[in-house]
Order: structure tokens, then sequence, then C-alpha cells
């Protein structure tokens, strides 16, 4: 079979499990109704936490933003896999024809997918919320290359926990240590678009490329998770 | 009587591997050598040594915090070539030296961050700053509970070491990454001074190395015996499994 046949192919199994999966997510409404509804939870018990007045509102926002967003991420991210396995779909699944890093992307594009959704509409209720200027378009980037950051930690290693007793409790413990870069460059950047520091590294092209970094590592290393 | 005999049979062929003459003389003898060393180093560092004329005494928690950070390191390295080796070969001893190395490891981080953390109150006046090495020493002894919790929570399968290796290996070239982030972000810790000459006077110098050595002795001690503990660990587990699959 020729290269460009094979990764056609690839492209459909990607596309045909992601299919599925955002099907079973309009119907079940499960997982991006309780993400959105966490992610505002969290705006609203960080403005009693902080207290976000104007002056300190700049240092802080772009920290709470973050901090919803990954958590909520999380909720949904933990699922990817236990949803399968709950549905008992998930050895149907492994024993198709298919190229583990297919099922690995169509996961991770669709925890990208719903989270993006949860985060756009997230969006617009912060900035209003805590009148924030956040509606720039450089702000998209650098949600979008976060999100990718953690989704695919994430992805990776809620196949790992999906097997545990404990896969709330153990998703959390094993990607936050490793998100650390992303975090960092992604609340970073976001602050840099409020307040323009001088001297800033270019977070943005950091970002990029750790998540290049991961996404590769993780692409090697999710057959190993996954085979029974 | 048949059952008996089955069981008996099972039990030798499981039992198999834990038979094999293991070396204590060796063991004995490393273990011997790194009392020595370390009775020597902690005379060194307390008596030979000498008192730092800014820092005072509480310099001399240096000649243990440096070979306990390096040990602390080094043990992640070995856990994520464990982990490596063990994807590639499908090797279980690969396995079970990683995870030995993950449990002293998690000793020596705890002890980085504790005698770190005294050093820092002695001469920052601080118990903890956010600066990149003492974060991502933070993020390591993370990695290393989050590693041990996976592992105990997959239990003795083959499911749960290579998640152990997949997370070694991430994490390992993931420490590098946190610790530039940081850096990037902010810093405060005092620069390496060994590597330019007439930074330290030649008698530190030599109780550092003397420390670093037999601190390192004294790791492949612990790790000898956390491998050996580990694959018994295994094998019963195993022996128990195949004794219940028996009746």
């Amino acid at each position: 079979m020729s290269t460009l046949s094979t990764l056609r192919l690839f492209c459909s199994q990607v596309l045909a499990i992601l299919g599925k999966d955002i099907r079973y997510e309009l119907r079940s409404k499960q997982t991006w109704l309780g993400m959105g509804l966490f992610a505002l939870l969290v705006f609203v018990i960080f403005n009693f936490a902080f207290d976000l007045r104007v002056e300190n509102r700049a240092a802080v926002a772009p920290g709470a933003l973050w901090v919803a967003f990954v958590f909520a991420s999380l909720l949904g991210l933990g699922r990817t896999i236990a949803a399968e396995r709950e549905g008992g779909s998930l050895d149907r699944l492994l024993l198709c024809p298919v190229d583990r890093r297919a099922i690995y992307l169509a996961k991770l594009l669709g925890n990208l997918l719903f989270i993006g959704i949860v985060e756009l509409v997230a969006l617009p209720i912060f900035a209003a919320l805590f009148s924030v200027p956040l509606f720039s378009g450089e702000l998209l980037p650098i949600v979008l290359l976060g999100t990718l950051g953690v989704a695919i930690i994430g992805t990776l290693f809620s196949a790992m926990t999906a097997a545990t007793r404990a896969r709330e409790l153990l998703l959390p413990l094993l990607v936050f240590p490793l998100i650390v870069p992303v975090v960092i460059a992604a609340v970073r950047a976001t602050g840099a678009l409020m307040i323009a520091a001088p001297d800033e590294p270019p977070w943005l092209g950091l970002l990029a490329a750790f998540d290049v970094i991961f996404l590769s590592l993780a692409l090697l290393t999710f057959s190993y998770v996954i085979e029974e | 009587m048949a059952v008996i005999n089955k069981t008996g049979a099972a039990l030798q062929e499981a039992a198999a591997p834990m038979r094999r003459p293991s070396l204590p003389i060796a063991s004995l003898l490393l273990g011997a050598l790194a009392f020595v060393g370390m009775m020597i180093s902690i005379w060194a560092i307390f008596l030979y040594a000498p008192t730092d004329a800014i820092e005072g005494l509480s310099q001399r928690i240096f000649y243990f915090h440096v070979p306990v950070a390096w040990l602390a390191m080094l043990s992640f390295v070995i856990v994520a070539l464990g982990g490596a080796v063990y994807l590639w070969r499908e090797d279980e001893r690969w396995d079970w030296l990683a995870l030995a190395a993950a449990e002293a490891g998690a000793i020596f981080t705890t002890l980085t961050l504790v005698t770190g953390s005294l050093w820092g109150r002695a001469t920052w006046g601080t118990w903890w700053t956010w600066d990149a090495r003492l974060t991502t020493s933070l993020i390591l002894w993370f990695l290393y509970i989050a590693y041990l919790m996976l592992r105990s929570y997959l239990g003795k399968t083959s499911t749960s070491a290579r998640a152990g290796a997949v997370l070694a290996i991430l994490g390992v070239i993931d420490v590098p990454i946190i610790y530039e982030s940081v850096n990037w972000w902010r810093t405060l810790h005092p620069a390496a001074e060994i590597g330019t000459p007439g930074a330290l006077p030649p008698s530190v110098v030599l109780v550092l190395m003397l420390a670093l050595v037999s601190f390192t002795l004294f790791y492949c001690v612990l790790l000898i015996q956390l491998y050996q503990l580990v694959r018994l660990q295994h094998l019963t587990w195993r022996l128990r499994a195949r004794l219940q699959a028996v009746d």
C-alpha cells in the first residue's frame, strides 16, 4: 500500500472514531454540560476567594481563567477511556484492525473539541463577570495551544487510570505535575495580553514547542498504555 | 492426593526463580564499604570541613543536600531507563529495577526537600521560595509519589509496569522542561560553584566528593535491597495467584 493511501486510511479511521464520540456526546450531553457548569462554578468561587478588584484583576484573572479551564478539562478527560470501558465498547474498539495512534488521535481531537466548546462559552462569561478585556484575537491561539497541551497529557493518562478504581483521584495526580510548563506558558501568555510586559520569553512559541514534544511522546507511548 | 501433587508441582514451578543462589558476599562487601564511607563522610563533614565564613555552621547541610539531590535525580533517570528497557525487551527484571529505584528516589527527594528547606531557613531566612530548582524538586517529588500510587493501584501486573514506564519516560523528559520554564518564570538558587577553580577551598571540594561517593555507595546498597524486596514481592504474589488457580 502506498504512503498516501495508508495516510488516507489512517485519517478515515481517526474521523470514524471521532464521529462516533461526537454522536455519543451529542446524545448523552454528559461530559460537556458538566464541564461547562463546573468552569462557571470555579469562576464564582474565585470571585469570593480573590475579590477581583480593579487593582489586582490583571494579576489574578489569567490564573483564575486557567485554573478553571484545567480543572474543567480534567473532568472531561477522565471520562475519555472510562466511558468506553463502562459501555463495554473498549474491547471492541481495541479489536478493530486500527492503528492505536488513530484511536489516540481521535480521542485527543474529541477532547479538544469538547473542551474547546466549553471554553468558548466560558470565555465571554468570564470576561463579562470580571469585566476583563479578554476579547482579542490573540487569545484564541493561546487558549487552543494551552488546551491542546492539557488534552495531550490528559488523554494519554486517562487510558492508564481507566482501569483503576480511584480514577478521579489518580488522573489529576498524574497530569498536574507534567503539565506545569504548559500552565506556566499559558498563564504568562494570557497575562502578557492584559499588561504588556517587556523582556518576556516568547510564551506562545514555547507553548507550541511543549505541545509538539508532548504529542510526539504520547503518540510513541500510547500503544503500551492501552494494550490489555 | 492428585490435588496435593498438582499444588506441589505448581509451587515448585513458580518458586523456581526464587531458588536462584544470590550473592550475599558482594552485597555485604558493598554494604560494609558504604558504612565505612558514610562514617568517614560524617566525620569529615562535621570535624574536618572548615566552617563557612558567611553562612556559618548551616553551610554543612550542603554536604548532605548535594549528594541526596544528585541521587534523587539519578534515581529518576534509572526509573525511566528501567521502564524504557522494559518496554523494549519485555523483561520484568528491568521493571523491578525501575520500581525499586522509584522507592529509593522518593525517599531521597523527600530528604532533598527537607535538607534544602532547613538550609534555606538558615541562609535565606525562609523555608521555601518558588525558584526553579526548588519548584522542580517539588514536582519531581510529586512525580515519584504519582508513580508509586499508579503502580500500587494497578497492582503487580504488566499493565502497571507499562503504565509506570510511560509515566517515567514522560517525566524524565518533562523535568528539564519544567526546570527551564520555571527558570524563565523566576529564580534565586546559588549557582553551581564547583566548576570554576578557586571558588571553593580544596578541603570543601574533597569533603563534598567524599560525601558524594559514600552516599552513592549507600544508595547502591539500598537499591539492591529494594530490588530484592520488589522481586520477592512479585514472585510471592505470583505464587499465591497460582495456588488460588489450583484451588
